[in-house]
């Protein structure tokens, strides 16, 4: 059986008095990678950033609705935001290694939540560079910069980052659209690798790529959700013409 | 064709032109105040008080003044102008007040130095009874140098990227930990730059410490912090204008301003330096 992780209910999002999102309700399983597809601009950066709250930050947004993660309403009033945002991971469209040592990059998210063993930061930094298939590329040089490696490697850098907090979701905001092919590949595979250990969620521009990775797909416009069922239906024999205008290309 | 290249030519000249006179009249200056001012430069001059009415010695008590007003200075204006400016731009939202704010900050930076003078002679001198010393005149100018210490610290933590703050918020650090570890790292060279500079120019004002503690002639040090005392600019004031042996003193007043061009320079380099050696530090 197939457990849900979170379960987004009526949810609505505002930009001042903009709506964004429009009574979203979906259930993203565990473990699975969900992808989210969409024309520009309808909506779904701004539904993956509902799920770690980084939207809080926007002047004038305002959400209402449930996104329950675990059994708790993460809008709710007595939840900690950091709390939720070290659960939910996020890497985002342009890769932003901080400008330090490639090992203060993974370690950073560990030394802001208080861990203080050596040892243990070792350990972690190591391991989530091997999960994130970088760890032979980096490790005779943990202490250069991180701005000196290449763009594919910055990207996966991140996801270490992100990994080292252990969080349980991992939200993925257009991750390879900066990437040459061999880069975007590579991010792919790791992809693959990383859902057998966390739930994740992909917004992405590339309907191809959507159907290479994702396990379910979604489909947004407008700031509806118009269509989400499993990958091979979607992209097979989906139940709305305007999801198969979309994905055949006739409007973008 | 040839007409273009020759517009060309006419536009960089004058361009040219322009960097060449800044150059000129800066050379003019500063080699009026070198030739004229080198010759008194001893260690004795820098190291002696004045004597005779002030027609021979030194000027040790007004480097030691400036030196001491410009410290208070920097103790007022660096805290309270980092804050201010952390404070506008990271916590502070985009609203009417806060505008409000920034604008006055922005006219303040051009208040004439004088009114500055006047408002410390009140607040400080009278009000709060510090008495005409040096603690109200490095008060006086520490308010004059704010406005610019906040706006250049808030420009260098506008060019923070906001990626380093969203990138730290999502691992799950509180914003003051995002603030003081992935934003202050990469705005100090920037905010202690700007700030240096103003405080550079607050060492060479004469008009905000006439009335607030500068003397014309005291040949001993400062006993504390509440002694009027002399200071390098108000010195070359009266020396160049007020003395009773103007063409007298004259080598006096130009070893005066080279002392304070140094100074001032001095300044400057030192935030060069200090920003230098951050940014390597940072990108190592």
């Amino acid at each position: 059986m197939e457990n849900v992780k979170i379960r987004v209910g009526d949810f609505n999002f505002y930009y001042g008095k903009a709506q964004v999102l429009k009574n979203i309700s979906i259930d993203i399983v565990e473990n699975k990678v969900t992808g989210i597809i969409g024309p520009s601009g309808c909506g779904k950066s701004t539904f993956l950033r509902s799920i770690n709250r980084m939207n809080d930050t926007i002047i004038g947004a305002r959400a209402q609705g449930r996104i329950i993660i675990d059994g708790r309403n993460i809008y709710d009033e007595d939840v900690d935001v950091v709390e939720i945002r070290r659960k939910v991971g996020m890497v985002f469209q342009k890769s932003n290694p901080f400008p330090k040592t490639i090992f203060d990059n993974v370690a950073y998210g560990l030394m802001v939540n208080g861990v203080k063993d050596k040892y243990y930061i070792q350990d972690r930094v190591e391991k989530s560079l091997r999960d994130a298939a970088i760890w032979d590329e980096v490790k005779d040089r943990l202490n250069k910069n991180a701005f000196e490696l290449s763009g594919g490697q910055q990207q996966r850098l991140c996801i270490a980052r992100a990994l080292a907090v252990e969080p349980q979701i991992i939200l993925m905001d257009e991750p390879a659209s900066a990437l040459d092919p061999t880069a975007t590949l590579k991010i792919e595979e790791l992809i693959q690798e990383l859902k057998k250990k966390y739930t994740i969620i992909i917004v992405t521009h590339n309907m191809q790529q959507a159907a290479r990775i994702s396990d379910f797909t979604v489909f947004f416009m407008l700031g509806e959700l118009i269509e989400y069922n499993i990958t091979n239906i979607i992209f097979t024999k989906p139940a709305k013409k305007i999801t198969e205008d979309y994905i055949t290309g006739r409007f973008g | 064709m040839k007409i273009k290249q020759f517009k060309e030519m006419v536009g960089f000249g004058i361009l040219r032109l322009c960097v060449g006179m800044v150059i000129f009249i800066l050379v003019i200056i500063l080699y009026d105040i070198i030739s004229k001012g080198i010759g008194i430069i001893s260690w004795k001059f820098l190291t002696a008080m004045p004597k005779n009415g002030m027609t021979e010695g030194g000027i040790f008590p007004a480097i030691v003044g400036t030196v001491l007003t410009t410290a208070i200075t920097a103790l007022l204006a660096i805290p309270l102008g980092m804050g201010c400016a952390i404070y506008l731009n990271e916590y502070a939202k985009d609203t009417l007040i806060t505008r409000l704010i920034r604008m006055a900050i922005r006219n303040l930076a051009g208040v004439p130095s004088i009114v500055y003078g006047l408002f410390g002679v009140i607040l400080f001198v009278e009000t709060l009874n510090f008495g005409t010393c040096i603690l109200s005149a490095g008060l006086t100018l520490g308010l004059m140098t704010l406005p610019w210490t906040i706006t250049a610290s808030e420009e260098a933590l506008k060019n923070v990227p906001n990626s380093y703050r969203e990138g730290a918020l999502a691992l799950g650090a509180t914003k003051w930990q995002s603030i003081k570890t992935n934003v202050l790292p990469y705005a100090i060279p920037g905010m202690l730059t700007g700030t240096i500079l103003g405080l550079s120019r607050a060492a060479g004002e004469t008009a905000p410490i006439l009335f607030t503690g500068a003397a014309f002639y005291l040949p001993f040090l400062p006993k504390s912090l509440f002694s009027q005392f002399m200071a390098l600019p108000y010195h070359l004031y009266i020396m160049s204008t007020q003395h009773h042996a103007i063409s007298k003193v004259r080598p006096i007043a130009y070893g005066t301003a080279l002392v304070l061009i140094a100074l001032v320079f001095a300044m400057n380099l030192f935030a060069v330096i200090i920003r230098y050696r951050l940014r390597k530090v940072r990108m190592e």
